[in-house]
């Protein structure tokens, strides 16, 4: 009985989060609840009970409007922003004054990109994600600007591939006053590696590039999210996509 | 891509689209065939010639016709201003009025990707317009030295570098400010992004060279200016370039210490978003380096 008790208050609590959330949505000229998508959010926290506690229940993203996509761009640049802070706080030894300058500059940027999202979905937001680093060497710079490198293409495939997702004019500018960025965090990122690899499109083209139209990089979602699954330890559920 | 998506998205525009594409069903077919084996990312050019022989001489809806027509003339100015530096370095070439020396092989190698890339943009907006493209601009329709604004700009490497950042970094701007025209069509908006974001790493890379070339240094993302003005380029005849880049407010929100991060300052709030620039703001600087008679409108 006390059981079913707490699950009923939490349910509520998990109601009144969820109101917020359509309140916010319809600010952002959402029309439609979309109930079913919602239940799928309660579902996946109610065994938990930890709505809080994102690595619990983990982050949904539902595609079904703008929100999704936001909510993508927020959980990709929170996963860049922990990256960057990781390297900026303790560099690898062999970087040079000015790599460590501007690894600290892209820090702030990619904190700045995760700043900004967390704002303007506001109780939208999914939670902070964890993530999962063990795969690189933050000692050796090979290490260091391999991932960066990845990050950064990944992202510029991400926000070209979710753009023509985003229905809403305001929101896909935002999309592409960021994407551009990253693509030129993603050249210089590339140049340190390997000089004039900066738009190495054949290389991009497992991330959707095609050289001979001079296109780059872009993909779905699904596909951006099974490569950066392995650098974040929060289950990130995908509805509506 | 989704293919459905953007025929559905032409039907709004245009509901005989698939009535226009059935008497065309064995170029269908042959698409489809193709679609299996090429990759996704070769769809964009297939889409081209596949909405070229379905609307045969009528042109694709009116706003993104202007769009990519817009567009294919920047690529014109900017596949031009690279070739010819790239063919005046070719030994015995014709064209002599490229003077300066490159500092080493991987400057020319990069100047020619970017070039390379160009000429792809023309050719893929050209193949998407079809009949509706735009007269072609040539070389001889140019002024890159902007009537004596850059008269230095084939002797002097770093004034050829300078006038190259400002194409890149007005490119980027450029694709930015049509994005929301393009919401119409998915698919030809997918593919303005990808155009976009690569205009985006040739600006970078292209302020990589101006730094190694000198001792200023030019961070490759757009920073404030020196003196806190938009224009980070040291080249005040390009101010019209960065009008409006030092924008630290985004969608009512702050940027600069947002969220209680003093890291955060205007300088990484500029940095962090590259802004828009519209039409006529990008056709005034485009004009500088077109013949009169050959300006745009």
């Amino acid at each position: 009985m006390k059981h079913n008790e707490l699950e009923t208050k939490n349910e509520l609590q998990e109601k009144s989060l969820f109101d917020k959330t359509v309140g916010r949505r319809s600010f952002l000229q959402y029309a439609g609840a979309g109930a079913a998508g919602i239940a799928l959010v309660a579902a996946g926290c109610k065994k938990d009970r930890g709505y809080d506690n994102p690595t619990m229940g983990g982050a949904t993203l539902d595609f079904k409007d703008d929100f999704g996509v936001l909510n993508y761009a927020y959980a990709l640049e929170q996963l860049e922003a922990a990256f960057y802070i990781k390297v900026a706080s303790a560099p690898p030894a062999s970087f040079t004054a000015a790599q460590k300058a501007y690894f600290q500059d892209i820090q702030f940027h990619e904190i700045a990109h995760r700043e900004f999202f967390k704002a303007a979905l506001s109780t939208a937001a999914i939670g902070s994600l964890e993530v999962d680093f063990s795969s690189i060497d933050f000692t050796s710079s090979a290490s260091v600007l391999g991932a960066a490198m990845a990050f950064e293409d990944l992202g510029v495939a991400a926000y070209n591939g979710a753009g023509p997702r985003i229905k809403n004019g305001t929101y896909l500018l935002l999309a592409g006053k960021i994407v551009s960025v990253e693509a030129r965090h993603a050249a210089y990122v590339r140049d340190l590696i390997s000089n004039g690899s900066f738009a190495d499109l054949n290389s991009l083209a497992p991330l959707g590039a095609n050289n001979a139209a001079g296109l780059d990089a872009a993909l779905t979602p699904d596909k951006v999210l099974a490569i950066a699954g392995k650098y974040i330890k929060t289950k990130i559920n995908v509805i509506n996509l | 891509m989704n293919i459905v998506n953007i025929l559905e998205e032409i039907e709004k525009v245009d509901g005989e689209i698939y009535e226009r594409l059935n008497p065309r069903r064995a170029a269908m077919k042959s698409f489809f065939n193709m679609g299996k084996k090429i990759s996704l990312a070769a769809m964009p050019l297939a889409l081209g010639s596949m909405f070229q022989k379905a609307y045969g001489q009528t042109a694709l809806p009116a706003a993104v016709v202007d769009v990519l027509n817009f567009a294919l003339s920047l690529e014109y100015l900017e596949y031009h201003f690279y070739n010819h530096c790239i063919v005046g370095k070719t030994p015995g070439s014709a064209v002599t009025d490229v003077t300066f020396n490159f500092p080493n092989a991987a400057s020319q190698a990069a100047i020619t990707t970017i070039r390379d890339h160009e000429k792809a943009h023309v050719d893929l907006l050209i193949g998407a317009l079809g009949s509706s493209a735009r007269a072609p601009i040539a070389y001889a329709d140019t002024d890159f030295r902007a009537g004596g604004t850059f008269s230095t700009v084939y002797s002097d490497y770093g004034t050829f570098l300078a006038v190259a950042q400002g194409f890149e970094d007005t490119g980027v701007r450029a694709y930015k400010g049509q994005a929301g025209n393009l919401l119409v069509s998915p698919g030809v908006l997918q593919t303005a992004l990808q155009i976009h974001s690569v205009e985006a790493r040739h600006a970078s890379h292209i302020r990589q060279m101006r730094t190694a070339a000198g001792t200023a240094i030019y961070k490759p993302w757009v920073s404030l200016g020196a003196s806190g003005q938009a224009n980070d380029s040291g080249v005040p005849q390009v101010d019209a370039v960065y009008a409006g880049e030092d924008l630290t407010v985004q969608a009512g929100a702050n940027i600069v210490g947002l969220g209680g991060n003093a890291g955060i300052t205007k300088a990484v709030a500029v940095e962090s978003f590259d802004e828009p620039l519209d039409k006529a703001s990008v056709i005034t600087i485009a004009n500088l380096f077109l013949k009169d008679g050959k300006k745009l409108s």
